[in-house]
């Protein structure tokens, strides 16, 4: 049974593939997976989408964040199946199709607040979803709000000062900077493995 | 790594995840927020049958504020309670702790009540539950019942949670006027597990002198470890405590462990020094007024 409007119970077995369909930056997307493929996994193998990153598989560095529902999550502490129907936001879904980046990854290029680049997906989705609840923070909240991530390589002051000149850039511009996430940009380009 | 491969349930009511745990009995397992669980069936720590999700319950995700307590259902998430004004002002100390949980990304996730499921005994909300002696509710096809801190944090990453039972929601009591309270821990890192922390309630009476205290601790033993602290305290002044004796008290009841993060003697100091602090920030706060 794949029913999912939330009136009936939805079960699979171990192996069994079922349909999940989530709404990713704005695009439905479907594949047939596992009861225990990862969201991560998902994104990345499934549907193609590579931006998203791993780095520990536990919850511990945040490579993995993305925002669900508007809420910055980790994808790589929730099974596909758990969120099916609901919405996501992916680094994938913030630059503009012509390649304007977002003001955090504006910000975040500004800054220096990256050398390898591995971690900074994660950083980006957090600091979107941070200053989505928070558009004013001081250098405290910014620390706090950022400590959820790792990053081996950069020192984390660049990033903090990125966060800060993010929130700038969104208040200045008056907008909710979840309004600003792309949510019809276009992502449909992975293959999706109907059938 | 990845998990191994479990069948999956999403019931759509509290009445099909009881029957469905039923059936299950002991290859059934709850998953809540997963922020505790997923961690653990990546690294193939466990590998239960069958998973019991609890996403797609209608229901079960209330806060109630009354005279007497706050009761939190099984899915609300640590960032719901920690926002919710009504909660959070009948007990203050609910905040105070939960600023302490863990990072907002995985607050947005992890639930309040599995927090106390999963019995970490550097978790912050058993101790909470511990301090303010609260309860837990429980279901399972054939009964309910209740159960205290101390009947229900059985051990290290242990609550008697049995065979086909769902935890449904769990009881702060409101403290009594006059209350004042305060969390302090120290990680290495905001967010990370404590490497100890306590958290302290202290009451007082109509002369503004301590007619009561208590303290609970985390990450210096198997569970919260709780410290009666009124015979130490009693009939001290709230603006000027002196909490040496309380300290040393502590300090001998206590009895951590060495591991990797730190000495078992730096977590015994260090649980001395945040006690201090915690109850000179819970007493100023009664004198302040108002409650807890
Ligand atoms: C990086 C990181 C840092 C963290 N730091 C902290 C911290 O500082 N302090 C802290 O307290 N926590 C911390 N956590 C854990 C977090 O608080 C979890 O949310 C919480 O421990 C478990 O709640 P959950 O809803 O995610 O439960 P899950 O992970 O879904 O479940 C945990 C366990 O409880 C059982 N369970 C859950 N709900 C129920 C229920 N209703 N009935 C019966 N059984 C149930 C599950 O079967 C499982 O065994 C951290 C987690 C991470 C990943
Ligand atoms: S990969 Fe998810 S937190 Fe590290
Ligand atoms: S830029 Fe290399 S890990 Fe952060």
């Amino acid at each position: 049974m794949t029913a999912t409007d939330g009136t009936t119970t939805r079960t699979a077995t171990a192996h069994e593939r079922v349909e999940v369909t989530l709404t990713v930056n704005g695009t439905p997307r479907t594949a047939f997976v596992a009861p225990r493929r990862l969201l991560s996994d998902f994104l990345r193998h499934d549907l193609e989408l590579t931006g998203t990153h791993v780095g520990c598989e536990h919850g511990v560095c945040g490579a993995c964040t993305v925002l669900l529902d508007g809420a910055p999550i980790r994808s790589c502490l929730a099974f596909a199946i758990s969120v099916d129907g609901r919405e996501l936001t992916t680094i994938e879904g913030l630059a503009a199709d012509d390649g304007t980046l977002h003001p955090v990854q504006q910000a975040f290029r500004d800054h220096h607040g990256l050398q390898c680049g591995f971690c900074t997906p994660g950083f980006v989705m957090s600091a979107c979803g941070f200053l989505a609840e928070n558009p004013d923070p001081d250098e405290d909240e910014i620390r706090e709000g950022m400590a959820g991530n790792l990053c081996r390589c950069t020192g984390y002051a660049g990033i903090l000062d990125a966060v800060k000149q993010a929130a700038g850039d969104i208040s200045d511009r008056a907008t909710h900077p979840c309004e600003q996430h792309r949510v019809d940009a276009d992502v449909a380009n992975g293959n999706d493995r109907e059938g | 790594m990845k998990p191994s491969a479990f069948a999956y349930h999403a019931p759509h009511s509290l009445e099909a995840a009881l029957d469905t745990l039923a059936e299950l009995g002991e290859d059934g397992k709850v998953l809540a927020g997963g922020q505790s669980l997923v961690p653990l069936l990546n690294m193939r720590l466990a590998a239960p049958a069958a998973l019991v999700d609890l996403a797609r319950i209608d229901g079960l995700d209330a806060i109630e504020v009354t005279d007497r307590d706050v009761r939190v259902d099984a899915r609300v998430t640590h960032e719901r309670l920690r926002t919710h004004a009504a909660a959070t002002e009948a007990i203050p100390l609910l905040r105070q702790a939960l600023d302490w949980v863990a990072h907002p990304v995985i607050r947005n996730r992890g639930t309040a009540l599995g927090s106390i499921a999963h019995a970490d005994p550097a978790g912050e909300l058993p101790a909470v539950l511990a301090l303010l002696g609260g309860h837990v509710e429980l279901a399972s096809a054939q009964e309910r019942r209740t159960a205290t801190a101390d009947d229900y944090l059985v051990g290290p990453l242990e609550s008697d949670t049995r065979p086909g039972e769902l935890a449904t929601a769990v009881v702060f009591p409101r403290p009594a006027p006059n209350t004042g309270s305060a969390f302090d821990e120290l990680a290495r890192r905001h967010g990370d597990y404590a490497l100890a922390g306590v958290g302290v309630t202290v009451t007082l009476d109509d002369d503004r002198k301590v007619r009561r205290a208590d303290a609970a601790f985390i990450g210096v033993g198997a569970t919260p470890i709780q410290v009666p602290l009124t015979d130490a305290l009693a009939g001290q002044p709230g603006d000027a405590l002196a909490p040496d004796d309380a300290i040393d008290l502590a300090r001998s009841t206590i009895d951590p462990e060495d591991d990797i993060h730190a000495t078992a003697r730096y977590r015994r100091h260090l649980a001395g020094v945040l006690l201090g602090r915690a109850l000179q920030t819970a007493a100023a706060r009664a004198v302040a007024g108002g409650t807890a």
